[in-house]
């Protein structure tokens, strides 16, 4: 009865079951649900959603299949090409209004005023950012263009009318490929804490000593179990300065989530690419300089190398000696890239760019080629991809 | 059928109601995830109240082994009592000592089975609970003996989710999770805990404590149940409303703090936004 939710859901990444459905359909004869819509939503939430990330999913998907519109093709608002929307606009205003708005700063300004409404709404924990299907309308119509202004969304109802439960998702800041905060990263990260048995006997196991006595009834069978460590050592290589300093918060917060994970960390900062020399005080980055040299002879193989940055320059900085934009290079930066790369069994590189832009800079492609594709975007998922990919 | 409803001590949103309604009916494990101090464990109190029934805890640590669940076997103390000549030593039975789950699967009548904070335990742990929590019953290898419920339990389990949960255990689950209240919500929560609170101090209160969460950066927000302690100290020390108010518009650490913020890092930062607030007017 309900099988178009389950597949749509599926069909949308979520791991939804046909166990998970028949218990669907066996609360709803048990009469759980009874006939309440927002209780049959509840209930179909409760069943088929295991995990906070995939809330905001099931909401998106819930309101496609009980409204019967058409799918909008996986596109988000916040997605929507800039151009797309201004052909729609220019189709749908009269000549009066596109005076109107011209007055008011031109497109552009209303634009870029839009795209600040929609980054507000990101960042609000109850941001009601529509799904554009979900509206009904045209896209366009979905937030209510107006000579005045750019309204997002519609006000949120204090009423909760049934049909306006999933709308409102809530539970928006909970999805794995789009938000990054510190708890998220932790979780991923803790896949790198591989907490190894390995290595001779070493310590004395006494409840197996105990257990296999007892069993010998009375005669002493000594039992040993390897020492247990964590055995993963991570070199962070950090990218700060210019490109990056959009991204500076993401990645402190990469970094302090990271250290309290390991034992063994060292952090060095670099400038766009790493050359032949690298820092460990940002504010003293002038006058206290390490050989990377030196890097690779003190930490040995074994760390896992993980190097934080955009990756956005121009070509020359990468492929060419004296290319880089602070000092004179000997040495082209695919060399140090090289070497870093060979000399560490395991690296990889995080972007906090967005994966789908990475094919518009050719630097990032480069970069990309040059790690032999171990570079993760900076979401949970990435750095989920990327502790597998390092501990392999 | 009787529903798991809001109680005068706790107030279930909807979407709660239904979830537990669900895993009772079908008794089938609810699995609850959310904020710390949102009220997961609590609930577990609720429902054995509300359905009449006696309520066992088995509160997870990080060694916790889900066999202790079920039973253990006192190896130790019959390698004593065999070399003491014991008589108790020829019964194997006499050294099996029962975990949380028998007594819920032998009780006489249904039970509610709270197991606290899951993820705390090693990846295995839940794998290793599957079947049981399935059919709600297990083998005893020592005495050859199957344990089977009498009455199947209710059973809730929380996560902080510090780890994953394998996929094949969430199947079988039903899963909610409690969102931080709104304010309408907050205010039902507070009404129902304190219901003489006077009306102006609980609405500044609220006043403060939403902006406090609201505070960019803050390592710990506090949740439900640090408002609760909050309110009782406030109500406790009778403080005037007006040292709540902050009327300047400025950034006022909260009297009694210690309550809401957990963290010197945050009480930290919050003196250093009244310095520059103060500071900036």
């Amino acid at each position: 009865m309900f099988a178009h939710l389950v597949l749509s859901l599926r069909t949308a990444g979520l791991p939804a079951s046909i166990t998970e459905y028949l218990t669907l359909l066996g609360a709803m004869k048990a009469g759980v649900a009874e006939y309440s819509v927002d209780d049959f939503y509840y209930l179909a939430r409760t069943t088929l959603v295991k995990d906070e990330r995939h809330l905001d999913k099931f909401d998106r998907v819930f309101a496609q299949c009980f409204k019967g519109l058409e799918p909008p093709e996986g596109v988000k608002v916040e997605d929507l090409p800039e151009e797309w929307l201004k052909k729609l606009a220019e189709k749908l205003l009269s000549p009066e209004e596109m005076a109107k708005i011209q007055s008011l700063g031109g497109f552009d300004a209303i634009m870029n005023r839009l795209k600040e409404l929609l980054a507000e709404q990101k960042g609000r924990h109850q941001g009601g950012s529509k799904w554009i299907g979900t509206a009904g309308t045209s896209p366009f119509g979905a937030y209510g263009y107006n000579p005045e202004g750019v309204r997002i969304g519609q006000d949120e109802s204090r009423h909760r009318r049934a049909v306006k439960v999933w709308d409102k998702r809530d539970y928006k800041d909970l999805d794995d490929t789009v938000e990054l905060g510190t708890r998220g990263m932790k979780l991923a990260l803790r896949r790198l804490r591989r907490f190894a048995r390995q290595g001779a006997a070493t310590e004395l196991d006494l409840p197996d000593t105990i257990r296999s006595t007892a069993n010998n009834a009375g005669s002493l069978d000594l039992k040993m179990v390897p020492e247990r460590h964590n055995t993963v050592k991570v070199l962070l290589f950090l990218d700060v300065g210019g490109s990056m300093d959009d991204h500076i918060r993401q990645t402190e917060e990469l970094f302090s989530a990271v250290r309290s994970e390991f034992k063994h960390l060292e952090h060095y900062y670099f400038h766009n690419f790493p050359y032949e020399r690298v820092w460990k005080h940002n504010r003293r980055r002038h006058d206290e300089t390490i050989p990377t040299w030196q890097v690779l002879r003190t930490y040995g193989p074994d760390y896992k190398l993980i190097i934080v940055g955009d990756a956005s320059m121009s070509p020359y900085e990468i492929t060419m000696p004296g290319g880089s934009v602070e000092h004179y290079n000997e040495e082209p930066g695919t060399v140090w890239l090289d070497r870093l790369a060979s000399h560490y069994r395991r690296s990889a590189w995080l972007n906090p760019m967005p994966r789908p832009t990475w094919g518009h800079t050719r630097s990032i492609t480069m970069v990309n080629d040059l790690m032999a594709g171990r570079m993760y975007p900076l979401t949970v998922h990435g750095i989920d991809d990327m502790t597998r990919e390092l501990s392999r | 059928m009787a529903g798991f409803k809001s109680t005068e001590a706790y107030i279930a949103t909807r979407d709660l109601e239904v979830a537990v309604n669900a895993a009772v009916t079908l008794q089938r494990p609810l699995l609850v995830k959310g904020e710390p101090g949102t009220g997961k464990t609590v609930l577990a109190h609720e429902v054995a109240q509300s359905l009449g029934c006696p309520l066992i805890e088995w509160h997870i640590k990080s060694t916790t082994k889900a066999q202790q669940g079920l039973y253990e076997y006192d190896a130790v103390s019959r390698l004593r009592d065999g070399q003491l000549g014991d008589p108790r030593v020829h019964d194997i039975g006499n050294y099996i000592v029962r975990g949380k789950l028998w007594d819920a699967f032998e009780a006489d009548e249904q039970t509610v089975v709270l197991i606290d904070e899951v993820d705390k335990a090693d990846i295995e742990f839940p794998n290793d609970l599957l079947l049981e929590l399935d059919r709600m019953q297990f083998f005893v290898y020592e005495t050859r003996k199957t344990v089977a419920a009498k009455h199947r339990p209710v059973v809730i389990i929380t996560s902080n989710n510090e780890k994953e949960l394998p996929d094949a255990f969430l199947r079988r689950c039903f899963f909610h999770y409690i969102r931080f209240p709104d304010r309408p919500t907050m205010e039902r929560i507070v009404d129902a805990h304190y219901p003489d609170i006077r009306k102006d101090l609980a609405r500044e209160a609220l006043n403060v404590f939403f902006q406090v969460r609201e505070v960019p950066g803050l390592k710990k927000k506090p949740a439900t149940s640090e408002l609760l302690d909050w309110l009782k100290l406030l109500m406790v020390e009778d403080l005037p409303v007006e040292a709540l108010r902050s009327n300047d518009k400025h950034v006022v650490i909260p009297p009694l703090y210690g309550a809401l913020l957990k963290n010197e890092q945050d009480v930290h930062l919050f003196e250093r936004l009244a310095f520059l607030s103060r500071r900036g007017g």
